[in-house]
């Protein structure tokens, strides 16, 4: 592992708080992430990716957009690791530089449809852009 | 009558009017009243778990500042504001080196902890009484079959939303036996609907709400109910012939409040 990666795997696991040791492998975290499908990296894989430093696979996946931030594999893991903890992590760790957003609030109004509640907006913006 | 903080939210004033509406009617009717805070901004509908975002849970932190300072209840009847402001609460009162970071950016705002943040469905259940609900009943919901539908942000993370048993809850059934309805068990009615992915990727919403309608049909509902417009949101998009109403509309029809079904 290279400084600058060493860098953000410690950013990462400061600021999520999640310990990736903890993780005994068993896999429950994606069985039961409802995203699990849609997403090329599932939330098993992003602790042990983690741990092992191997990020930047991780910010280029578009799996970073896809966790619905349902706390499914935070309350099921038996070993209390909190995957989607370091999912958002690694997520802040992409749309925090300059220009990276996921999303801005110019791609809005064509996403829009004439239902879609304010709390779909908010909360997209908040997770994809900063 | 009682008065409690409330806490609407950005939606209960625009696509959510009913949610808002029928709590208001049902507590006048119950015997306690939502007092509006003052200036309440957005909770952004999503909690960052992140340690080092500072910013994005402000407007929760004032919101409890303001309660802490007048009331002690902060009352909340949308599930995303409940997750946020209560992730927001709990993140206050373990976290002294975020708290403090918090603390600096309000000055005169300033919170310590002592808030208690109750949804309506706890202050109906904690403060009213279910017995008193039914007791309040005038059109009783008998032989309707209705399937609570919880979604994630009322129950999870269970370690701070402290609101029910977050894999065989029964807060929203006692609701609907007090009205006289008949609550149906289903096994996705804690699982997510798609939630906010819905609006960059409305196939992958429609996955998770078709499994949820499909779960709650096949085991006899007639009606879903919800405490979340988002949930509302993407059921509806994808229902089939499952409706799905606001828990605050259910309530205020049992309790006489609802006003001419037709207008």
């Amino acid at each position: 592992m290279n400084k600058e990666t060493s860098k953000i795997r410690d950013e990462i696991i400061r600021s999520s708080g999640v310990n990736p040791k903890k993780c005994m492998r068993c896999g429950k975290c994606t069985a039961t992430c409802p995203a699990f499908d849609e997403m090329e990296y599932h939330p098993h894989q992003f602790v042990y990716m983690v741990e092992n430093g191997d990020i930047e696979p991780l910010m280029q996946s578009k799996s970073l957009y896809k966790c619905l931030t349902c706390f499914a594999c935070v309350d099921r893991c038996p070993r209390g690791v909190e995957p989607a903890k370091l999912v958002e992590s690694v997520r802040l760790a992409v749309i925090r530089k300059q220009g990276a957003n996921h999303l801005t609030s110019d791609d809005i109004p064509a996403l829009l449809d004439e239902d879609m509640p304010q709390q779909a907006i908010v909360s997209a913006l908040r997770k994809y852009s900063k | 009558m009682k008065k409690v903080a409330y806490f609407p939210g950005c939606t209960l004033r625009t696509k959510a009017k009913d949610l808002d509406k029928y709590a208001k009617d049902s507590a006048n009717a119950l015997g306690f009243s939502l007092e509006e805070i003052e200036n309440w901004q957005c909770c952004g509908g999503v909690f960052t778990t992140s340690k080092d975002e500072i910013a994005t849970k402000l407007s929760s932190v004032r919101a409890l500042a303001y309660a802490e300072k007048n009331n002690q209840i902060l009352l909340t009847v949308c599930s995303a504001c409940h997750n946020v402001i209560k992730q927001t609460d709990n993140a206050m009162r373990n976290d002294s080196e975020f708290a403090s970071h918090v603390n600096n950016y309000l000055k005169d705002e300033t919170y310590h902890g002592t808030a208690r943040v109750m949804h309506y469905l706890e202050y109906l259940r904690d403060e009213v009484g279910f017995d008193n609900v039914a007791q309040k009943v005038v059109n009783s919901l008998k032989g309707v079959k209705i399937g609570a539908y919880y979604g994630c942000l009322l129950l999870r993370p269970n370690s701070v939303m402290q609101m029910d048993d977050p894999e065989n809850p029964r807060i929203i059934e006692d609701l609907i036996k007090a009205l006289g309805a008949e609550p149906v068990i289903y096994p996705y009615r804690n699982e997510c609907c798609g939630g906010y992915v819905a609006l960059e990727d409305a196939a992958s919403a429609k996955k998770k709400s078709v499994s949820v309608l499909e779960s709650a049909k096949q085991a006899g509902a007639d009606i879903v109910v919800t405490a979340c417009p988002l949930c509302k949101y993407n059921l509806e998009k994808n229902a089939s012939d499952v409706k799905v109403v606001y828990f605050t509309e259910l309530l205020a029809q049992a309790l006489g409040v609802k006003g001419d079904e037709n207008e």
